[in-house]
């Protein structure tokens, strides 16, 4: 590990400050960015440890909740009101890593840390234009089952690794921003970047910014959603594939959804062409599938994950079938 | 174990009740504070990645994995380890029921298998749902075989000792509860 100035922040205001030092970075709990700096990946000169700025999950007037950066991963899964008013929140992070490491990662860890790639840790023996751009990627002829199939680009086709930012992106959350040019928000699907031929630039952050807070807008189609990750093992492994939905039905038709995916992507992806193809029409299987057939025509498989589009829509039809199911 | 009174000062870690110096290098990990200053072995380095659960302590009760924790971000705070856990009158109920179950082969996984099992106990207690939770909304959530197969899974096993590791927990918390 690279050596660094280590400070705490006791405010906002004052990790603000230390942030906005050169080549400072915000430490959250750790568990994605110490990995890296032991790896030399990330070579921060300065930590700003914000786990104990004000960690409160709050209701937002007119419904809705604001939720701290430096809320736990646990500590919002658990939160009763996340558990009965955003059900696909609690699953999607219940279904991500450990408890240990929920019980450390922050909110705000979660949202930025890294989308990576096993070649992308290999620093000795592959290329990786993520790690030093302009270098090549390794992966794209390489073991890639694990890979993008949706929005990649010939720079890097790494997937993003959060089960909570999926449910994030069907949640239309809005993020909260502040740095040294004030404070922004922004909607969730802004946050992340697609590679195209700048995959080290994963998010629309500038340096120095600090996320603040997680918004849930109220509504009232998230009680009836849900998460399914495929993956290896049926624990503590990666997605290969998941699906966050939510849906709202008026007798047999679908009144509203919200469908995001992940696994798929550099960003976790809001399945928004399916969701057009599903608004006003049929409740059934076959609507299901054929809206799940409409989000992939762009699909680009790789030599060994072309598995995962049939695997994408076969889920994507099998969750929405369980949310119908359930509201009938 | 007796709960710790009184908050650790704000620049010492509290290690088992021992009030002990930040370590002046912000990158010495929890995990090579205790085994490597400390010379406190009984916290086990797996992966050094967060994967294998193997170092897991308590943090004021909550499990963590300290290899991917800075030392430094604890201060403050209260670090119980597997050498926390015994006291005069005799082994943790946990570490009892280790033994009588087979809950272990070689014993490398063990200390971090019995430290999350303690901070799933307490998870379980207050309501922290899991990924097998069928009713997200209920109160109490009973701790069946499932439930602690998930909650365990982030602790490997080399030794594949799982199924006594699951009777032990089992036999110390789920049959309390009954
Ligand atoms: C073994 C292992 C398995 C895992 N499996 C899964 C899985 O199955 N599913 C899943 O979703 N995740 C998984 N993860 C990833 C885990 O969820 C993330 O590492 C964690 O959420 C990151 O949170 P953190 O607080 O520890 O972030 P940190 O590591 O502290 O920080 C990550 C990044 O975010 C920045 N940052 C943190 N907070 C802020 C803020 N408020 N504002 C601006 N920048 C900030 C930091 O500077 C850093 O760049 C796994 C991790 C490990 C180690
Ligand atoms: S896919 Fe992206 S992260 Fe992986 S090696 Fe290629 S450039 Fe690097
Ligand atoms: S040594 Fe910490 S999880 Fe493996
Ligand atoms: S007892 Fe040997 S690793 Fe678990």
């Amino acid at each position: 590990m690279t050596p660094f100035d280590y400070s705490r922040a006791g405010d906002v205001a004052e990790a603000l400050r230390l942030g906005g030092a050169a080549q400072a970075k915000f430490l959250g709990g750790g568990t994605n960015l110490v990995d890296l700096m032991r790896e030399t990946i990330e070579r921060p000169a300065a930590l700003v440890d914000i786990t104990r700025l004000p960690a409160d999950i709050a209701e937002r007037e007119g419904g809705g909740l604001l939720i701290g950066a430096a809320v736990r991963n646990t500590a919002l899964a658990e939160h009763p009101a996340v558990r009965r008013r955003y059900p696909v929140l609690s699953r999607a992070i219940l279904a991500g890593a450990s408890a240990q490491i929920r019980n450390m990662a922050t909110v705000g860890g979660n949202l930025l840390q890294r989308t990576r790639c096993p070649y992308f840790y290999d620093d000795a023996g592959s290329r990786c234009n993520k790690r030093n751009p302009g270098q090549g990627c390794d992966a794209i002829d390489g073991f890639n089952r694990n890979h993008a199939i949706l929005g990649a680009s010939e720079a890097c086709v790494a997937t993003h690794p959060s089960d909570m930012c999926v449910a994030l992106a069907a949640l239309d959350a809005v993020v909260h921003v502040e740095g040294g040019h004030g404070k922004r928000q922004m909607p969730f699907g802004e946050l992340h970047r697609l590679p195209g031929d700048r995959p080290d630039q994963e998010t629309t952050l500038q340096p120095g910014e600090l996320i603040t807070v997680i918004e849930l807008p109220s509504q009232s189609i998230a009680a009836r959603s849900t998460y399914r990750k495929v993956r290896d093992r049926s624990s503590y492994a990666f997605a290969l594939v998941s699906v966050a939905a939510a849906l709202k039905l008026d007798g047999g038709k679908v009144k509203d959804v919200r469908l995001a995916l992940g696994g798929v992507a550099h960003k976790p992806w809001r399945a928004l062409k399916a969701e057009q193809a599903l608004r006003g029409g049929e409740a059934t299987a076959e609507a299901f599938r054929a809206a799940a057939e409409a989000e992939f025509t762009d699909a680009a498989p790789l030599r060994d994950n072309a598995f995962k589009i049939e695997l994408a829509k076969r889920t994507i039809t099998a969750v929405l079938a369980e949310l119908a199911g359930d509201a009938r | 174990m007796t709960a710790d009174r009184t908050a650790a000062p704000a620049a010492a870690i509290r290690i088992n009740g021992v009030d002990y110096p930040v370590p002046a290098d912000p990158r010495v990990s929890l995990l090579d504070l205790l085994r490597e200053t400390l010379n406190l072995h009984g916290t086990k380095k797996g992966c050094n990645q967060g994967a294998c659960g193997a170092c897991t302590v308590l943090v004021d009760g909550e499990r963590i994995v300290s290899c991917l924790s800075l030392a430094v971000q604890h201060a403050g705070r209260s670090v119980t380890t597997i050498e926390g856990l015994a006291s005069e009158a005799g082994l943790h109920p946990l570490q009892q029921a280790f033994i009588e179950h087979d809950g272990f082969q070689c014993g490398y996984c063990t200390p971090g298998q019995i430290c999350s099992a303690i901070g799933m106990a307490s998870e379980l207690q207050r309501g922290v749902p899991s990924h097998v939770t069928p009713d997200l909304a209920a109160d109490h959530i009973a701790p069946t075989h499932d439930e602690i197969r998930e909650r365990m899974s982030g602790n490997l096993c080399r030794c594949g000792a799982h199924n006594g590791i699951i009777a032990a927990i089992r036999g110390t918390y789920a049959e309390a509860a009954e």
